[in-house]
C-alpha cells in the first residue's frame, strides 16, 4: 500500500523526470521494507534458524538464503521486461499490459486467498528455494514491475533515444539495480526485525506481530497497477 | 480466515505452558455394543466452578457403530510455522473419526464449548474413494492441512493395500488425498507425529483390521504377527527413509511421542507386550548423524495372579501383563506418563535424560487383578488408558476404555466409562485428585481426551523454548 501511495505522488510529478526519479527510488526502497517486514516473506524463519542452532550466525545464514531467493525471483520477473522494452514503439502497450497483469494478479489474490500447497513440499533446509517460490507465488516480484518500467522510462527520458543494444544493456542494468536495491531494503527490514525478536523481543512477538496481510497485500498490487496504468494512459 | 493468529497458538512449548489453563475437557464416548450413537462429552474442568467435574454438554452423533477412538483439532500451534506462512486459522473444529465406520465428524466448538455442534460429516465413501484407506485414527494439525493416520487399506476388511496417512484441508475439510509418495516397507499403521523444523515424521504399527476389529487374535499375537516396526519419514518429501524393527517379540508399538521442543531430536514409543515374558516396554528413539536409532529404555514386568482373578484369555499365563496402551510426554519434555492398562497403574517417568527414564511417581487404580478403587471410594473398572496432560504439566487426566472388543476380552466384567485426574508434583510425584471423577452415562465407554486450548499430544512447535 505504502509503495502504491508513493507511486501515486510519482504520477502527479511525472512530467519532470528528475523529481519523479527520486520518488520511484523511494517507492522501491519502501516496497523492499514492506516485503521484508511481512512475516510471510520469511523473517520468522531466520529467528527459528537462529534459535534452533543457538547461534546468531545461523540467523544471518538464513537471511542470506532468503535474500538470494527473493533476488532471483525479482530478476526472473523483471528480465523479460528488460528485453521487451527494446521494442521501443511497443513501450506504451508493454507498460499498460504490465499494469493490467499486476492488477489482475492482485484481484486474483484478493479472491483466491488459499496458500499454494506446493510451498509445504519445500524442505526447511532449502530456504533460498522457499524464498524464491514465495516471492513468485505472492506476486512480490510482480509488484516491482511498474516501478521498474517507470524507472526505465524516466531513465530513457534523460538519456534520449539510444541504439537497441545500448538500450537493452541499460534496461538489464536497471533490472539488476532495481532488484538489488529492493532486496537490500527487504533484507534490512526483515533482518532487523528478526534480530530484534531473536535478541530482545522474544518469541511471543512472532504471534503478536503476525497480522493477516493477505487483503492489504492484494490491494497493494492492485493500487500499484492502477497508479501505473493511470499514469501511462495520462501520459500517452 | 482471521486477522491475527489464534491466541491459543504458541511459538514455543514454553509459551504454551505459560498460557491460561484449560477450562474444558472434551472426551469421546463410544457405545461398545453399537446400540446407541457415539458422542462427544464436554466436561467442566475449571476449579471452583459449580459444575466442576461434570458433563456440561454432549454432542450426540446421528449414526450408530462409528466407534470413536482418537480425535484432534483442525489447527494448532503448528500454524505458526514460518514456512507455511498461513497462521490465520482458528483452533475451532474437532475432527472425530469413527474407527469402525470410517466416517469423520467435524464438530464446531465456537462460540462456546457448551454449545458445540456438528459442522460437517464426511461419509466413509469419500474417504475410501479419495484415499484408498479406511479406519481413520490419529489426527494431527500440520503443514498444509490436517493429517489423518488410518489402520486399514481398501476393501471390506481393510486389507486391500497397506494403510497410511491422508491429508484434509483444515478449513473446508475436503479430503485431499494420500500423503505418502514412497512408503518403503511400511504395511501396518497406528500413530504418527513429527518434528516440523527438522522435517521428519515417525509412524508406528498396531495391527491390520482383522487382527483387532473382532478382538485380539491370541494366535496372531503368540506368532508375533502384530506390528513391531517404527518408520521414519522425510516429511516434506513424503518418503520413508528408515525402518527400525524393534524385534518380533515386541508386539504392538503404539503411541509415538516426540519431544515438543524441536531442538530435541528424540522421542518415545510404548510397546504393549513382549511375547517372551509379558513385559511392557518404553523405547527411546533419536536421530544422530543423520540416522535414526531406537533402544528399549524401560521395562515394566507382569504381575503374577491366581487363575480365578484372570479372564479366560490370560488364565494360561497365571500373570497380568502391564499392557502399556498409551504414553504421553509433558510439554517441557520432562515427564513421560505411561498407562499400564492391565495392571492398573499410571506411571510417571522422569525423562530428563531421555535414554535413562527414572520412575518418579505412580498411582494404582483399577487393574485386572488389583482392582484398586479411586481414593474417593468409587470403583474404577479396567485400568488407566488414554492419558492427557495439561499444558502446564500440573494435571494429568485419563479414561479407562481401550477398544470395544478388547475391553470385553481383558475386562469381561464390563468397563463403565470413567475419567479421573491426578495432580503432578513440580519435581515429580503423582496423586489422584479426590474431587475429579466423571462417570459417563450408562452404556458408554470413554476414550481420548482433548483439552481446551491445546494439550500435550496436540500441538507441535516450530521454535525452540530456549
Amino acid at each position: 500500500m505504502l509503495d502504491g501511495l508513493l507511486l501515486l505522488s510519482v504520477g502527479l510529478d511525472w512530467g519532470r523526470a528528475g523529481p519523479a526519479l527520486g520518488w520511484l527510488w523511494l517507492a522501491l526502497v519502501a516496497s523492499g521494507l514492506y516485503h521484508g517486514l511481512n512475516p510471510a516473506m520469511g523473517w520468522p524463519l531466520a529467528v527459528s534458524a537462529g534459535l534452533m542452532d543457538k547461534s546468531p550466525r545461523a540467523l544471518f545464514r538464513a537471511l542470506w538464503a532468503l535474500a538470494a531467493g527473493h533476488l532471483l525471483a525479482t530478476l526472473l520477473v523483471l528480465l523479460p521486461f528488460a528485453f521487451l522494452l527494446v521494442l521501443a514503439e511497443w513501450q506504451r502497450s508493454i507498460q499498460i499490459s504490465a499494469s493490467l497483469v499486476v492488477i489482475g494478479f492482485g484481484v486474483y489474490r484478493l479472491i483466491e486467498r488459499g496458500h499454494p500447497r506446493m510451498l509445504a513440499r519445500i524442505p526447511p533446509t532449502q530456504l533460498a528455494l522457499w524464498s524464491f517460490a514465495v516471492a513468485i507465488a505472492h506476486g512480490a516480484a510482480l509488484m516491482l514491475v511498474p516501478i521498474y518500467l517507470g524507472l526505465c522510462r524516466a531513465f530513457e527520458l534523460d538519456a534520449g533515444h539510444e541504439a537497441a543494444g545500448a538500450l537493452m544493456s541499460a534496461n538489464l542494468g536497471m533490472a539488476m539495480l532495481v532488484s538489488l536495491v529492493h532486496v537490500a531494503a527487504m533484507i534490512s527490514g526483515g533482518g532487523l526485525l528478526a534480530w530484534l525478536v531473536y535478541r530482545y523481543l522474544g518469541l511471543r512477538f512472532v504471534s503478536r506481530s503476525w497480522f493477516n496481510l493477505d487483503a492489504i497485500w492484494a490491494t497493494s498490487l492492485i493500487l500499484v497497477g492502477i497508479v501505473a496504468l493511470g499514469f501511462n494512459l495520462a501520459s500517452g | 480466515m482471521t486477522m491475527r493468529p489464534d491466541p491459543t497458538f504458541h511459538a514455543s512449548p514454553k509459551l504454551a505452558m505459560e498460557a491460561p489453563a484449560e477450562n474444558f475437557a472434551y472426551t469421546l464416548l463410544l457405545s461398545p455394543d453399537f446400540s446407541k450413537p457415539d458422542a462427544l462429552a464436554v466436561i467442566d474442568v475449571k476449579p471452583g466452578s459449580p459444575t466442576y467435574s461434570q458433563i456440561v454438554h454432549t454432542v450426540t452423533m446421528p449414526n450408530k457403530g462409528d466407534e470413536f477412538h482418537h480425535f484432534g483439532w483442525n489447527a494448532c500451534s503448528s500454524a505458526l510455522s514460518p514456512l507455511a506462512g498461513h497462521a490465520f486459522v482458528e483452533r475451532r473444529y474437532l475432527v472425530i473419526p469413527g474407527l469402525r465406520s470410517s466416517r469423520i465428524y467435524i464438530i464446531d466448538t465456537k462460540p462456546d464449548p457448551t454449545k458445540a455442534k456438528i459442522h460437517k460429516i464426511i461419509e466413509p465413501e469419500e474417504v475410501f474413494s479419495k484415499t484408498g484407506y479406511s479406519r481413520p485414527h490419529t489426527i494431527h494439525c500440520g503443514p498444509g492441512g490436517i493429517y489423518v493416520s488410518t489402520l486399514g487399506g481398501g476393501g471390506k476388511d481393510g486389507t486391500n493395500g497397506p494403510p497410511g496417512v491422508f491429508v484434509m484441508d483444515c478449513e473446508t475439510f475436503e479430503v485431499l488425498g494420500r500423503w505418502e509418495i514412497d512408503r518403503g516397507p511400511q504395511t501396518r499403521h497406528y500413530d504418527f507425529w513429527w518434528n516440523l523444523p527438522r522435517d521428519y515424521m515417525v509412524t508406528s504399527e498396531w495391527a491390520l483390521p482383522p487382527q483387532f476389529e473382532n478382538g485380539i487374535v491370541p494366535e496372531d499375537l503368540l506368532a508375533n504377527k502384530y506390528g513391531h516396526h517404527l518408520h521414519f519419514w522425510d516429511l516434506s518429501a513424503r518418503r520413508n527413509v528408515q525402518t527400525i524393527d524393534l524385534g518380533a517379540n515386541h508386539q504392538m508399538a503404539l503411541e509415538v511421542r516426540p519431544a515438543h521442543d524441536p531442538v530435541r531430536e528424540y522421542g518415545f514409543v510404548g510397546v504393549v507386550v513382549d511375547t517372551t515374558n509379558l513385559e511392557a516396554s518404553i523405547w527411546t528413539w533419536w536421530r544422530e548423524g543423520g540416522k535414526f536409532h531406537a533402544e528399549k529404555t524401560a521395562t515394566i514386568p507382569p504381575e503374577p495372579a491366581p487363575k480365578e482373578q484372570l479372564p479366560p484369555l490370560l488364565q494360561g499365563f497365571g500373570a497380568v501383563p502391564p499392557l502399556v496402551t498409551d504414553i504421553d510426554l509433558s510439554m517441557d519434555d520432562r515427564f513421560l506418563y505411561v498407562s499400564c492398562w492391565g495392571t492398573g497403574e499410571m506411571r510417571q517417568y522422569d525423562v530428563t535424560d531421555p535414554r535413562k527414564p527414572k520412575l518418579a511417581g505412580s498411582v494404582h487404580i483399577g487393574g485386572i487383578a488389583r482392582r484398586t478403587p479411586h481414593p474417593n471410594g468409587k470403583a474404577f473398572a479396567a485400568g488407566p488408558q488414554m492419558v492427557e496432560i495439561s499444558r502446564d504439566g500440573k494435571r494429568v487426566y485419563w479414561t479407562n476404555s481401550l477398544y470395544s472388543t478388547w475391553d470385553d476380552q481383558f475386562y469381561p466384567g464390563g468397563v463403565p466409562g470413567v475419567e479421573v485426574m491426578a495432580n503432578a508434583g513440580l519435581n515429580g510425584g503423582l496423586e489422584l485428585d479426590k474431587n475429579y471423577f466423571v462417570s459417563f452415562p450408562d452404556g458408554y465407554r470413554a476414550h481420548q481426551i482433548r483439552l481446551e486450548g491445546g494439550d500435550c499430544s496436540t500441538d507441535s512447535f516450530c521454535y525452540p523454548s530456549a
